[in-house]
């Protein structure tokens, strides 16, 4: 077993593609896309909070009163397209205000004045300037409003039955954490792709190569020699894993986290507890792959149903994305979902149960330990072995 | 010594037999051929023989141990060349051959030493402690023989050995077969061409159609066709020339 395990590595570490794909790209991948997106979208945010908002305003001579407001507010006045509606369409402005001719006259005489905000709402990288502009035409609604209430000796407050406040409970912690939503996802990956090539390498490589049919001939048990190529497939996933982590906490360094008002909770102790988490993921995804592979006759065969199984840790950062509930105990029962709702807590900064930890390495290590036996089975039926015939 | 009774083989339940009814015997100190066209089921009674396939019913005995209960010790005490030979391209010569050592469980030391014999033997010196990557036939076939026999097997069994080789390897080739006998190995070749039988085996056993046509020395084949030359012989006892005439 042990000599299956030691030439299955070597035979791969003498591949200079492998190694490059396996334990160099593979771990830097992850957490090169995902600080650079979060960074990205954290600039694109406070850029368009704190940059000058600038508005074009059609009919801007109906309101001289509400334009010079703006402009004292900061905002910066931009002449009007030739066609509003189209300039929002072709993306050229995010809002436009537009002023009718009619609102002079309703000013004038006390009703409410019609004005219209054009935009596209469907496009989320508007939002901030649409409440922006909202929050302007409120300030000025309300300040006009108050100022001809109290011309008739009336207090303004009586307009306000109700006077919410909103405490913010969230931690700078779980504020991250919302950000990190696709971390598990990202770490959970790399022991996908980690044990991908392996898992080919040492079953369908080896039947390509038809050196597959010699090496059962040896008297070892055949559960022995799956064992000892799960064994380095599970080592690569390891490897790939542990490198993803660290390469993890090298790229949080590099997150603009105090632009962002919170912090990322990953260092060198939450990825070890991160490792542990994951680690019977990684024997669950080898194990995995080294059935579909062994079932493939050639290399590229193999690498067709890969792409379908590289989805699978997806599922459920999908599900957390659409249902941001609360970890619970049915939750961490369940293997994938359960590593990544708990690295989700652990980069919250939550304190999590030692039996979540319990359940979690023990129902996925205990699939993974299922499918393994599987693997180890597989090898007894001669259509898996022989290339022809 | 290898026994074989009745074996019988089929797949796609039933629907092909591969093998209908094969005996033989082979005894050590004797190369026997298995000599049959393309298809005739000679690799499948060889794949029953290493215990790679469950024979359907039948018994066999390999210097009297049983294949179907104990397949480790069979293992242990053969080494095959099957049909295919697949080295491990991005390891050299000899880790291919150290790899199969290590699995029979053999000490580093025993290891090394066979290997620096075998070396000399199929005359290996020149690409040992290469990688195997764009080796030749000839130098992949003796890879493959050397790593069946690094745990020096009484017995051997080599499913089509000259198998895309030229002549003077070819030739080596027969001489270290001879060399095996001499030592009082038991070796058995499976081939479709009959110069190789005539030229090395002592005994042949012809299969057409997975069962054993004739079985023999090549004089007893001889007389038994009643024909002056083997290749009349063969024909006459396959009942048909396809396939031999490679």
């Amino acid at each position: 077993m042990m000599a299956v395990f030691i030439k299955e590595l070597l035979d791969n570490f003498r591949d200079r593609r492998v190694i490059l794909n396996t334990l160099v790209i593979g771990p830097m991948i992850g957490p090169v896309i995902f600080v650079v997106l979060i960074a990205f979208i954290a600039s694109q945010a406070t850029e368009r909070m704190e940059s000058t908002l600038k508005l074009p305003v059609a009919g801007a001579e109906h309101a001289p009163g509400l334009i010079s407001f703006l402009e004292r507010s900061g905002v910066d006045i931009q002449p009007p397209p030739d066609d509003p509606e189209e300039a929002i369409r072709r993306e050229d402005e995010e809002v436009i205000l537009r002023i009718g001719p009619d609102f002079a006259d309703a000013w004038e005489s006390g009703r409410p004045a019609p004005l219209e905000i054009i935009a596209d709402l469907s496009r989320r990288y508007t939002d901030t300037s649409i409440s922006r502009v909202r929050a302007y035409l409120n300030g000025y609604s309300q300040q006009i409003g108050q100022t001809r209430l109290q011309l008739r000796g009336v207090h303004p407050d009586i307009t306000r039955a109700l006077n919410p406040t909103i405490t913010d409970l969230s931690t700078p912690e779980s504020r991250g954490g919302m950000l990190l939503a696709f971390l598990p996802y990202f770490i959970l990956i790399t022991v996908f792709m980690g044990s991908m090539h392996m898992a080919i390498d040492t079953t369908a490589g080896e039947r390509e190569r038809k050196s597959l049919e010699p090496l059962l001939i040896n008297p070892l048990p055949r559960w022995q020699i799956m064992a000892g190529k799960l064994g380095a497939t599970t080592f690569f996933a390891l490897a790939t894993l542990a490198l993803a982590l660290v390469a993890f906490v090298i790229a949080m360094g590099f997150l603009p986290a105090a632009e962002l008002n919170m912090t990322l909770n990953l260092d060198f102790r939450i990825a070890a507890l991160a490792f542990v988490l994951v680690a019977p993921a990684a024997l669950l995804a080898a194990a995995l792959l080294t059935i579909l592979a062994s079932f493939a006759k050639s290399f590229r065969e193999a690498q067709s149903y890969m792409g379908l199984v590289v989805i699978i840790p997806m599922i459920p950062s999908f599900w957390i994305m659409v249902d941001p509930s609360r970890a619970e105990t049915w939750m961490t029962l369940v293997p994938l979902l359960s590593q990544s709702v708990l690295i989700l807590e652990l980069v919250r900064g939550e304190a999590i149960s030692l039996a979540w930890y319990g359940l979690s390495i023990a129902s996925t290590g205990l699939l993974a330990l299922l499918l393994a036996a599987i693997a180890g089975t597989l090898y007894n039926r001669p259509r898996l072995i022989f290339t022809s015939g | 010594m290898i026994e074989a009774h009745n074996l019988r083989k089929t797949f796609n339940r039933g629907r092909v037999v591969a093998v209908d009814n094969v005996s033989f015997t082979a005894r050590d100190g004797e190369i026997t051929g298995l000599l049959g066209p393309n298809g005739a089921g000679k690799t499948t009674t060889l794949r029953m023989l290493y215990t790679l396939l469950r024979p359907d019913s039948g018994d066999m005995s390999i210097d009297g141990i049983n294949p179907q209960t104990q397949p480790l010790a069979i293992k242990q005490a053969m080494g095959v060349v099957p049909d295919s030979r697949g080295l491990y391209d991005r390891l050299t010569a000899r880790e291919n051959i150290r790899y199969y050592g290590r699995l029979h469980g053999l000490p580093r030391a025993v290891i090394n030493a066979r290997i620096d014999e075998l070396v000399g033997v199929l005359d290996m010196h020149d690409f040992i402690n290469r990688r195997t990557d764009g080796f030749s036939q000839g130098q992949r076939v003796k890879v493959a023989i050397a790593r069946a026999l690094i745990h020096d097997p009484r017995t051997i069994l080599l499913d089509e050995p000259t198998n895309g080789l030229d002549v003077m390897t070819t030739r080596a080739l027969r001489e270290f077969l001879r060399q095996l006998r001499q030592q009082g190995h038991c070796v058995v070749l499976s081939t479709h061409i009959m110069q190789e039988v005539a030229a090395l085996c002592d005994r042949i056993v012809i299969i057409s159609d997975g069962r054993v046509a004739a079985e023999g020395a090549a004089d007893e084949l001889l007389a038994r066709s009643g024909k002056s030359n083997l290749e009349d012989a063969f024909v006459k006892l396959i009942g048909s020339a396809e396939g031999l005439l490679a």
